[in-house]
This record gives structure tokens, sequence and C-alpha cells, in this order.
């Protein structure tokens, strides 16, 4: 097995001096059949998106259940066209929520994150805890009031409300991904700051700030993606003519009493689209986000 | 003194306006739905103040617990928890055991499991809600139909149609789309664990299994709990899926959380913010044992 650890990546496949035979043929039966099984899952995975793309471009013609697994007849674009007439206005809103939703509670984040890590002060930790326990309860237990609070101080529901909530409530998980993050900058950085006089805030614009595109890429990744998936705040607090996509998308899907799967299933696809294409361009941020849900990070 | 008022006034500067937002909306509004669910508003006209509201204490909490409805809400919960945690923990260790190696292709396998983490629960419930359509025989499509083309006939079932253990089908989209944030998480233990670690104890002649047993497992017991609080309280909170598959009518799929928006469209805000509170304690129960600890952990 130290043969195997120790060969350059790109010669595994190739017999390097292995004496032993049957430990290779064990390597070799134990690599194809993990091959097979990621593959077989791999194609499991992705059963819902051969779903999702066959049956958005599918017409009335493929409608017969046996046909449910085929690929379609005519391909149409009938679908996809009712899912954009159906969903632009909500796509647009959903883009000015989660923009500044995503901008103001990144900003929130790193300054506490900031002061949490390495502007600390006694009973900080217990600071930390207590704001990070706002990002595990569920907001059911909050909305009632919620819903009261927002109508007295007068916030008019779909994107205003939708903004003020997610950056709230997005203020914990934006503090621990900073505070994960300043923890890694060196102590001599700050306390070189501090020596030469500059102040918390100094310090904070000069010397931290500027180190912080990376976490501040995470972050934006993370809240955008938050935002923009979110449902439950989208329920309570906006409708369908001023709601998010994810609103309008289940009002497509479950609202007419006769289901058109052509089209729900191309707005899920158009639903999707902007995070998945943040996934895919900026993938290594986006499990950097999800690195540190697990709080210790 | 002026000095540590200083020093204490900059950073508290900087967190006011967070914890201020937090102080209101988390804790404040905590208090101020308990103080909701043990009263008697359970009208649309107490609830727009129209009629004046009592309080009844615990009644409220009596009567949801003591009814079967909600004790169904309770046990699908239940059922639908162990399934979603069982299905993401196996899955996820599983994929992030066979990836553990860099080996070709590790990226492509890595980023196939984990995308389904970035659609929300909505956009999934519309495919998810054709795959498990209950039809079965000539009429069956999604799921059903597919078992029918590969000779599975007998897998064939009416899924969250079932009355009890209907819930569980709807566990099934929640682990295809959390497994691969489950494998992300494991990967990570995999790849903290030094190398030498596990030769030295090949080189001292522990078997492959040992080796996992006494080195693997025991720097990985932490991710696994982390793993098991994030998608535990996650499961807790259910409510876009259920929404988005079954309709919030549904008896057979319903949990607490989708009870709490019945409630409230129905204005019963009583019931609602006792549902509310209900769940805050059982993922309280799981979340504050664990919060405490890692902050313990973090001051060693």
């Amino acid at each position: 097995m130290s043969t195997h650890v120790s060969t350059p990546p790109g010669v595994t496949g190739e017999p390097v001096e292995l004496r032993d035979d049957t430990a290779r043929n064990r390597f070799t039966v134990g690599r194809t059949a993990k091959y097979a099984a990621m593959i077989l899952f791999v194609l499991i995975v992705l059963i819902p998106v051969y779903v999702l793309f066959v049956t958005s471009f599918k017409g009335a013609g493929d409608a017969s259940p046996s046909r449910a697994w085929n690929l379609p007849t005519d391909w149409t674009l009938d679908n996809w066209r009712g899912a954009w007439n159906a969903l632009s206005p909500a796509i647009w809103r959903t883009f000015q929520m989660v923009i500044p939703a995503a901008i103001i509670s990144a900003m929130l984040g790193s300054m506490n994150g900031f002061v949490l890590s390495r502007w600390s002060f006694r009973g900080a930790d217990v600071v930390f805890t207590l704001i990070l326990f706002g990002m595990f309860i569920p907001y059911q237990a909050v909305m009632i009031p919620l819903l009261e609070l927002m109508l007295g101080a007068g916030i008019p529901s779909g994107v205003p409300s939708l903004i003020i909530l997610h950056v709230i409530y997005g203020i914990p998980i934006t503090t621990l991904i900073f505070r994960n993050y300043y923890q890694t900058v060196p102590h001599e950085l700050v306390e070189a700051g501090r020596v030469d006089g500059a102040g918390m805030l100094r310090t904070y614009w000069s010397i931290i700030l500027p180190i912080s595109v990376p976490s501040f890429v995470v972050v934006l990744i993370w809240q955008f993606t938050n935002a923009w998936n979110d449902f439950l705040f989208a329920v309570f607090f906006s409708s369908s003519q001023n709601g998010p996509v994810t609103l309008a998308l289940n009002n497509l899907a479950n609202g007419a009493l006769l289901q058109d799967y052509g089209v729900s299933m191309a707005g899920a696809l158009l639903a999707s689209l902007p995070p998945l294409l943040v996934y895919i361009l900026l993938g290594k941020y986006f499990v950097g986000g999800l690195m540190s849900g697990s709080v210790k990070g | 003194m002026r000095h540590r008022l200083r020093r204490l006034g900059a950073p508290l500067l900087l967190l006011a306006p967070s914890l201020i937002l937090l102080g209101v909306f988390v804790y404040g509004l905590i208090a101020a739905n308990f103080n909701t669910s043990i009263t008697d508003n359970h009208t649309a006209a107490q609830a727009t103040g129209q009629e004046p509201v009592t309080t009844v204490w615990f009644q409220n909490y009596i009567d949801l617990l003591g009814s079967d409805d909600f004790q169904h809400s309770l046990t699908n919960l239940v059922l639908f928890t162990v399934v979603f945690l069982v299905g993401t923990m196996v899955m996820g260790f599983g994929w992030a055991w066979m990836l553990d190696r860099p080996d070709r292709g590790e990226g492509f396998f890595r980023s196939i499991y984990l995308f389904p983490m970035a659609v929300s629960f909505v956009a999934s419930g519309v495919v998810w809600r054709w795959l498990l359509n209950s039809n079965q025989g000539e009429s069956a499509s999604g799921l059903n139909r597919l078992f029918q083309m590969i000779g599975l006939d007998f897998l064939q079932n009416n899924w969250w149609n079932n009355i009890t253990f209907g819930i569980t089908a709807i566990a099934l989209p929640a682990i295809w789309q959390l497994s691969g944030y489950v494998m992300a998480l494991f990967l990570a233990g995999f790849r903290g664990i030094p190398e030498e670690l596990r030769e030295a104890a090949r080189v001292d002649g522990a078997s492959e299994w040992k080796v996992y047993r006494l080195v693997l497992f025991p720097q990985l017991s932490p991710i696994a709990l982390s793993a098991l609080i994030i998608i535990g309280h996650m499961s807790l909170k259910s409510f876009d899926l259920i929404m988005s598959i079954s309709k919030p009518a549904n008896y057979q799929t319903k949990v607490p959380a989708v009870d709490m928006y019945v409630f409230k469209s129905s204005f019963n805000y009583a019931d609602a913010a006792a549902v509310g509170t209900i769940l805050l304690v059982i993922v309280a129960l799981v979340v504050v044992p664990y919060l405490v600890r890692t902050h313990q952990a973090e001051k060693r």
C-alpha cells in the first residue's frame, strides 16, 4: 500500500514495481469497484436534473405517463416562454432583494468578526455564543410578533421587508465566517497597529479590511444563495405581487388545479440558474461558506 | 478607569448595531412570541386588536400536545429527522470515504455530489413532486414508472400518500440535497488527518479496519457531531420542501413548522406562537449543549 501512496499522480494506473501481485489486483479491483460506485451515484444524483431538462422541453404530445422518461418527441420552447413570463418580474425583484441584503450583512459580519476575534474584550465569547444562537433558532418561534413588529413599523411587505430580515437573521452566520477567518490573521499584524498608536477603527479599516477579500467573497456568495433560495420569510412577508422567485415558482407549480409540469420544471430551472451559476463559477468559495457552517470552521 | 472604558467602548461601538438588532429580533421576539402563546388569541378579530385577549397560561400547550393532530405532526417530525439524518450521514460519509484519496476525476465527482445544495427546496420540490407521484401500474409516472422500466416493479409504492410513513418519502429529496454537504464536511475531516498518522498505524501492523477504528474514527467524531447538529436542526425546521411537494393542508406529511403556517393563515395567533415555542424548545435541546461545548472547547 505504501507504494501506492508514494506513486506520483498520473501514473497510478501503470503497473509500478509491485512484486506482490495479489495486492495489486486487489487494488485494481477495488479501484474499479470504487469508480463503478461513484459513477452510479453520479447517475442517481443527476436523475432529477434529467427529468427537469427533458420535461421542460416537452409539448402536449408527450403527456402520456408511458412517455414519462423518454426524450421529447417534438422539442418545444413554449414551456420556457411560459415560465419566463410567469417568473421574470419575480426574478428581478429577487435580485433587488438579494444584492443589498448580502452586502449589508457582510459589512456587519466583518465588523463583528473583527471585534470578536482580534480586538476582544472580557465576555466576548459569551456575546459570540449568544449571537450564534440566532443562527439555529426556528424562525417560527419569532414569526407572529415579527409580523406585528414589521406591520407596526410600517415597513412595506415584499422587497424592503425581506432585505431587512435577511440582513438581521444573516448576522450570526456572517459573523461566524468572518470571525473564523480573522482568527487565522496573525496577532502581530494587529499588535503592530496598536503599537503604532492606531485606534481600533483605523486598524480595522487599514489593516483588516484589505485582507478580508476572500471571506467577503465567501460571505457574499453564502448570503446571496441563502436569500435567493429562501421560502419561509417569502411566504410570511410577501405576496405573489411583490414576492421573490421562490414564492412565484411555488405559485406556478402548485397554483393551478391541473399541474403543467412542463412549465413548472422550466420555471424551476430558471429560478435555480443564478445560484447554480454562482456554484459553478465560484465553487471554491461556495464550499468555504459551507465549511464555516460547522461552527469550528 | 477611563482607559478601560475606552478599551471597552470602541469594540461595543462596532458591535452595537448587531447586538441591538439581534437582541430585539431574536431574544425580544422569542419573549413576545411566548407572551402570545399563553393567550386565547385564536381569532382574526383578536389578532387585529378589535377584541380583547386574555391570558390562559399553558392551556394552548396542553391542548396542542394532547391533540392527535399535533401528535401526528410530532411523530412525522421524528420519523423525518431519523431518516434524513441516517440517509445524509451514510451517503455523506460513503462519498467522502471514496473520495478520500485524491484520484482521477475527484473534483468532478465532488462537484456533482454537492451541486443539489445550491438549489432551493422549492425548485427541487417541483421535480420531486413529479418523481414521487403515487400513481402505479398503467398510469405510473416518476420513480414508479422508472422501477417498472428496470424490472423492479415491487418497489412501486404510494410515496408520501402513505398515512404513517409518507413523511419519510419527503426525506428522500432532503437526503438528495444535503448528502453532498455532509460529504464536504467529512472530506475536510479526512484531509485534516496527517498521512503519517495512518502510516504509523499501518507500520505497526494494524489492519485497514483497525486503522479506521483507532485512527480515523476518533479524529472524525467532532465532524460527525457537527454534521448531526447541522442536519438535525435543519430537519427540525423543515418547511419549504414539504410545502412544495405536498400541500400545507396535507395530513400525511404535516410537521410542526407547517402547522404553524396553517394556524397563522387562519389568524389563530396563539396556537401558531405556541407551535413556534415548542419548535424552539426542541431545537434548543439539541443546539444549546453543542454551542456550550464548543464554547468551552475553544476556551481551552
